[in-house]
């Protein structure tokens, strides 16, 4: 109970936080919104490619969108954390009794919230510009979910290593260096059938591209429920692991103090 | 005597081979004041790290509020409040958001948590500024933010780590009107660091020195510098010169405790008024020019030479190229 109330005020802080910088809202909703008109209009006529099942670019790609923008907005996470440690405020929450599971668990739940936002922003834009989703108000929320689940993930692994090297220029160098592969190594822009094989085999242990082929299935015509299960099961297995490794890595972090 | 803060022989190494603390013991009476002195790096710091659970140590022991802090850090940490070295507030957030969770943490909620703050927001004169983001603070007005926070949950003992460091003269002065209107509320300890000598002599009841990890003396400041009987003779010389001209004044009767510090001469003698005309004459026979000479009562800093056999300045220039 304490953990829950503990959680819910660190996740509030953080998205207050995050209210506060309206620029910074205004350019994590832009973007995407970029990346779908940007990709939609440069990868308009993919939907001609012999092989590609479909009949609108905006409606395929929006998916990969709303999942893509889950893992670039919350694998800056750990920032803030370098933030609050270099500033004191974390050691000021260690000499308190607030519970320490919810120092980690508050920001992973701000970017699981934030990511939820993100996602009904650029549906409700791809919608405006004509995308349809037949898979209707439930494939829509599957998506959210998987999208929220994948933010979380790497909103535990940037905490982790943001943990570990205590040092915001180096966890941006790690991030640059890690979403741009994951995105291009996976069905966000293409079809799975029409990427190159070893691809498809370095995609299919891509936690972006199963968040990816599972959200896409949900909202389509025919969702495969087995298939979006069984990525839904991977992915929180990686958010268990995640989780696991940002709690270590506080651990050691509370060693070092 | 009731018990407040015990450490008992604390022992602390860090990874690089630095020993923090080297068997550091002290106990403060609850209802007190009591200052940990020495220069930085000296193991003060470390000392409040793990009195407030936020360290381990190696060896050792150590209770806040009658609690063991190595076996029940939770409970301790409802006891205490803490200002640590450096403001510790969110600065993304209002001095009231600030205060209001550290409320929530310790558990009040409601009305009860809107009524503390608006009390402490008060007494800290951060009323006017309680809406405003704390980015946007003075260095003192975050540092009364920060006491204010420490102060939410009512703590039995309050830990203050450098309170004062980087604050200007004038603002360090409030700080310390501050300080003592918080020891003067009944029953509850504060513990104070700090390398400011004139901090420790005007706020604690009780000084440990600490040099090197230990305490090398401790008492009241008056017991302190009692202990160094008579008054300290400071001579400023013209220029530098080798080690023989303390021996120069070694040979002149009612003077003792001679030593050399780059152009300053120190010694001790019970009535330094008498004693300055025979260390002017001896120093002329040896050919020594003098630009001043001071006689002084014995302060703290006479004591910390006394017992780490350096001045505060030289230890602290020593620490810092450590």
């Amino acid at each position: 109970m304490t953990l829950i109330r503990h959680t819910l005020y660190m996740t509030l802080r953080h998205l207050r936080e995050l209210w506060r910088q309206p620029w910074f809202v205004a350019v994590t909703l832009v973007q995407p919104v970029i990346w779908l008109l940007l990709f939609g209009a440069l990868f308009k006529r993919v939907i001609e490619i012999p092989g590609f099942r479909g009949t609108s670019y905006i409606g395929f790609l929006a998916p990969g969108v709303v999942v893509m923008t889950a893992m670039f907005s919350s694998a800056w996470s750990g920032m803030a954390l370098i933030e609050d440690i270099n500033r004191g405020v974390t050691a000021r929450f260690l000499v308190s009794p607030v519970r320490r599971e919810a120092l980690i668990a508050g920001r992973i739940l701000k970017e699981a919230v934030v990511v939820v936002i993100q996602s009904l922003i650029i549906v409700a834009l791809a919608l405006i510009v004509g995308a349809s989703f037949p898979g209707g108000v439930a494939g829509v929320a599957a998506l959210f979910a998987i999208s929220a689940l994948l933010g979380a993930t790497f909103g535990a692994l940037s905490n982790g290593f943001g943990l570990i090297m205590r040092q915001e220029e180096a966890l941006i160098g790690a991030v640059q260096f890690i979403v741009l592969p994951l995105t291009f190594l996976s069905a966000t822009f293409l079809a799975t059938n029409l990427i190159p094989r070893w691809m498809q085999h370095v995609a299919d242990f891509n936690p972006v591209n199963w968040a990816v082929v599972a959200g896409r299935s949900a909202v389509s015509a025919n969702a495969d429920w087995g298939l979006i299960a069984a990525r839904a099961g991977f992915l929180v297995a990686l958010l268990a692991l995640s989780v696991a490794f940002a709690t270590r890595a506080f651990q050691s972090y509370q060693r070092s103090v | 005597m009731n018990t407040a803060i015990e450490a008992d022989g604390l022992v602390k190494s860090y990874p690089k081979g630095v020993t923090a603390l080297d068997g550091l013991s002290f106990a403060v009476a609850t209802g007190t004041v009591f200052a940990l002195l020495g220069p930085n790096g000296a193991g003060k710091s470390t000392a409040v790290k793990i009195l407030t659970t936020l360290a381990k140590p190696d060896a050792g022991a150590a209770s806040v509020a009658g609690i063991d802090v190595i076996a029940s850090p939770d409970r301790v940490r409802r006891t205490i409040g803490v200002v640590s070295q450096g403001s510790a507030v969110d600065i993304q957030a209002t001095g009231r958001e600030n205060l209001r969770l550290q409320g929530q943490i310790h558990g009040i909620r409601g009305r009860a948590i809107e009524e503390r703050a608006e009390e402490l927001l008060e007494r800290f004169g951060l009323a006017d500024h309680a809406d405003r983001i704390a980015r946007g603070y003075s260095g003192g007005m975050q540092r009364r933010l920060d006491i204010a926070m420490a102060l939410v949950h009512d703590p039995a003992v309050l830990f203050l780590d450098e309170p004062t460091i980087g604050l200007d003269p004038e603002v360090r002065a409030d700080m310390w009107a501050e300080i003592g209107r918080l020891a003067a509320e009944r029953g509850k300890t504060v513990l104070l660091t700090t390398h400011y000598l004139e901090e420790a002599d005007q706020l604690a009841e009780r000084i440990a020195i600490v040099d090197r990890g230990k305490v090398v003396a401790q008492g009241t400041p008056d017991d302190l510098k009692r202990e160094l009987r008579g008054d300290a003779i400071h001579v400023d010389l013209e220029r530098e010169y080798n080690g023989t001209v303390s021996r120069t004044l070694t040979a002149v009767p009612a003077i003792r405790d001679v030593s050399i510090d780059g152009r300053t001469l120190r010694a001790r003698a019970d009535d330094g008024g008498r004693a300055v005309p025979l260390v002017l004459q001896a120093l002329e026979s040896a050919g020594v020019e003098v630009s001043s000479v001071r006689v002084a009562r014995p302060s703290l800093d006479d004591v910390y030479l006394k017992y780490t056999g350096r001045t505060f300045d030289a230890a602290e220039a020593e620490e810092a190229t450590r």
